[in-house]
């Protein structure tokens, strides 16, 4: 047994959207002044709103975070993944106390170390010392225990050079280093990172998720963010996923990134099946909705998997409460959370007509300039203005194939691919056409 | 608090799974320490200073204090001379244009003396209090990526002019001995309360402004043009006794009116200290901080949602 370091109860974040909307452009004092003198009524009638709930109620509220509930024990390595959206970097900002929860609350022990967003405390006009000593004062650590960490914060973060110059004139590769070693080495019994590892190069990020390993096992507590899936699963035993602000999945790494993938539906997607779509994790008003839907590269020798430079067909069928002519979009992300193609029948401007009932209709991309690999599909349907009826953002998951399956071709490191395919050539020019272009 | 005894170290210590070298970096782990437990909620919607908390951020507010400092005294070109400069410059314009041309009165001292004694006072307030209505602005990075208790930033701007007060508060005592003026014995408790009238009055209206400041960008425009038309609003290049009598009431509620009245009174025996002045200017500018401090307290709450 060991003690709880984090505990989070029912945690919530709401925005208010349209705060700014009733009152243009109030951004700005003078605005805001000139509207509140010469719109008294409209005044009035909103502090009346204030004290009414139901009136309130009328400003769109957006739950950017909802009914998140979690305990992170000590020594233990959280790992946190999610969409863009889903909430990942409003969590870590309530439990850096950035920003309050609008309900809920969480327990912390001990002191926080942050690194969010790929920044920190830092002030740009300080110089890379004065700004180590700055966040050591925020952590609550005086003068004397910062001086005692401050050689190994320098020779970790690899500044020694630039130590007396203003964090301004950083690169976004120093700055980060500097950041990740002063949140590391200051010892706060919790460790907090955002996204830190989508800046500094190769070798840093070894470093920096070895010193989380370190940090972890030296009984300390921390709290992961990334896209980048494999160092999730290398660092984290466990991990939650967030989607829509909600935690859907809470448990070992492996089935959570798992989940991720597949987009909690957990569908055996193979092509020409038919694939259920009526549990999958969804937003929108659902007064439209998918129902099932079918892939196929229609290629016999693909075993009709979708291939690169080939066609990928889906039949999509969707139940409509109305009869009402909508926007779909299908699109592709890969498997760190990017996505890759959104195909949108909004930018065809032609809209497909939904009959009450059952619907049916054939999607296809005509050219998948996908590399060989692993991708997830999602699907939009929309209204005519773009207002989302349903949205299922990871329905199942879709193998690409090489087009030539019999050929035996070289395959590229990952390391060294890129997700788009093209067709190229390359042929050798001859000497006397190289002598012409240079004279 | 949560104080964890001796035994949580070797609990710590079996806390790695099997297998995981103990290891050999040099942190301790937490359960050796006392550790406490923040509570984190949503705080009512008019909260108090939470004094306690800038209290035990002190050393965050010494560190701003002594960076205001550096910047301003080691990377400007003109350093330290800022601080004698300012009120001394705005001193030779007034008492050219006010003393010699307009022919102000001036209770019976030279003119220069005369503005230079509220300059001193005035300068401080007119730096502190832009530069805590910037503060948040200036210090985006603590606002949006770390959380400390916010009301330190205001504070520490208001804290960092008070060397350029020490250095042209010596300008003045220089300038009076060459006067020939010897100041009353009341200075010695005359300078402090002022001192503390006009601290207070720019961390209320400072932390005010700063809270707006971080909604709504236009305020960094206006707080120059507030600052001067407070400065008119006060007895800097006039004496109070030149204001009718029937508006002298309405000037007791300006703060800087009893401040500058009083170390004219102290500093060059310009009539009798004006005690009940005085108490007024304290008094209103102990409402003062706690309006612009509880404002301040009241819109932290979406700092980092707005910024």
């Amino acid at each position: 047994m060991t003690t709880v370091m984090i505990e989070a109860a029912g945690l919530g974040k709401r925005y208010r959207i349209g705060a700014f909307r009733g009152r243009p452009g109030s951004e700005n004092l003078r605005d805001a002044l000139v509207s509140a003198a010469l719109a008294p009524a409209r005044n009035l009638r909103r502090l009346r709103g204030l004290a009414d709930p139901a009136r309130r109620s009328a400003d769109p509220l957006v739950w950017a975070l909802r009914d998140v509930s979690f305990e992170v024990r000590e020594g233990e390595v959280l790992g946190i993944i999610g969409r863009n959206g889903a909430g990942k970097s409003t969590l870590l900002k309530i439990l850096t106390r950035v920003t309050q929860p609008s309900e809920g609350h969480a327990d912390v022990w001990g002191r926080v170390g942050s690194l969010l967003e790929v920044g920190t405390g830092f002030h740009p006009e300080l110089t890379g010392r004065d700004n180590v000593y700055l966040n050591g004062a925020v952590l609550g650590m005086d003068r004397a225990y910062i001086r005692r960490r401050f050689d190994e914060i320098v020779e970790f973060a690899g500044i020694g050079a630039y130590l007396d110059t203003p964090v301004k004139r950083y690169s976004s590769g120093m700055y980060v280093r500097l950041a990740f070693a002063v949140a590391a080495h200051l010892e706060p019994e919790i460790m907090i990172v955002d996204e830190v590892l989508a800046v500094g190069d190769a070798e840093f990020q070894r470093k920096c998720l070895a010193k989380m390993e370190d940090i972890a096992h030296g009984g300390r507590t921390v709290l992961f963010v990334s896209h980048n899936l494999p160092s999730v699963q290398r660092l984290c035993p466990r991990a939650i996923m967030l989607q829509a602000g909600r935690i859907v999945a809470d448990g070992p790494t492996a089935e959570v990134v798992d989940s991720y993938l597949t987009g909690g539906a957990g569908h055996e997607a193979y092509p020409g099946h038919w694939i259920d779509l009526t549990q999958a994790a969804r937003t929108g008003s659902g007064v439209a909705r998918f129902t099932a839907a079918r892939f196929s590269s229609g290629s016999a020798r693909h075993q009709l998997q979708p291939f690169t430079h080939g066609r990928l067909e889906f039949t999509l069928t969707a139940a409509s409460d109305a009869p009402r002519d909508v926007n779909l979009s299908v699109s592709i992300w890969n498997q760190s959370g990017t996505k890759l193609i959104n195909a949108d029948t909004t930018t065809l401007e032609r809209m497909v007509a939904l009959r009450h009932g059952t619907n049916s209709c054939r999607f296809t991309i005509e050219r998948l300039y996908l590399k060989p690999g692993v991708y997830v599909v999602g699907f939009w349907l929309g209204d005519r203005v773009g207002e989302t009826l349903d949205r299922i953002e990871s329905a199942f998951r879709i193998e690409v194939v090489d087009a030539h399956p019999e050929r035996p071709g070289v395959r590229l490191d990952s390391r060294y691919d890129g997700p788009v395919a093209c067709p190229f050539e390359v042929v050798e020019v001859p000497e006397r056409e190289v002598e012409s272009c240079a004279s | 608090m949560t104080t964890l005894g001796g035994e949580m170290l070797t609990r710590a210590g079996t806390a790695a799974p099997a297998g995981f070298e103990v290891p050999s970096s040099p942190l301790s782990p937490p359960s050796a320490r006392a550790l406490r437990r923040t509570r984190i909620q949503a705080a009512p919607r008019w909260p108090t200073p939470n004094l306690r908390e800038v209290w035990a951020a002190r050393g965050l507010l010494l560190f701003l204090v002594w960076r205001d400092v550096k910047v301003r005294y080691a990377q400007t070109v003109l350093g330290a001379s800022w601080a004698v400069l300012q009120p001394v410059a705005t001193m030779v314009v007034f008492t050219v244009i006010f003393g010699r041309f307009a022919r102000i009165p001036s209770g019976g001292v030279p003119y220069a003396v005369f503005s230079l004694t509220a300059l001193v006072a005035w300068s401080y307030f007119a730096g502190a209090l832009s530069g805590a209505s910037n503060s948040l602005l200036s210090n985006l990075g603590l606002v949006t990526k770390v959380y400390c208790p916010r009301l330190v930033i205001p504070l520490s701007a208001v804290f960092a002019g008070l060397l350029d007060f020490v250095i042209a508060f010596s300008i003045l005592l220089v300038a009076i001995a060459g006067a020939g003026i010897v100041p009353s014995p009341w200075a010695i408790l005359v300078v402090p309360v002022s001192l503390l009238a006009v601290m207070m009055t720019a961390a209320g209206v400072g932390c005010f402004l700063a809270a707006i400041n971080i909604q709504y960008r236009d305020v960094k425009q206006i707080t120059p043009f507030l600052v001067q038309l407070w400065m008119y609003g006060s007895p800097i290049v006039y004496p109070l006794s030149l204001v009718p009598a029937k508006y002298r009431a309405l000037y007791a509620f300006n703060p800087m009116t009893g401040v500058v009245e009083g170390l004219r009174a102290a500093m060059l025996g310009t009539g009798p200290i004006p005690a009940a002045l005085m108490v007024a200017s304290l008094a209103v500018s102990a409402v003062l901080l706690a309006c612009g401090t509880l404002y301040f307290r009241h819109v932290e709450r979406v700092f980092a949602d707005v910024a």
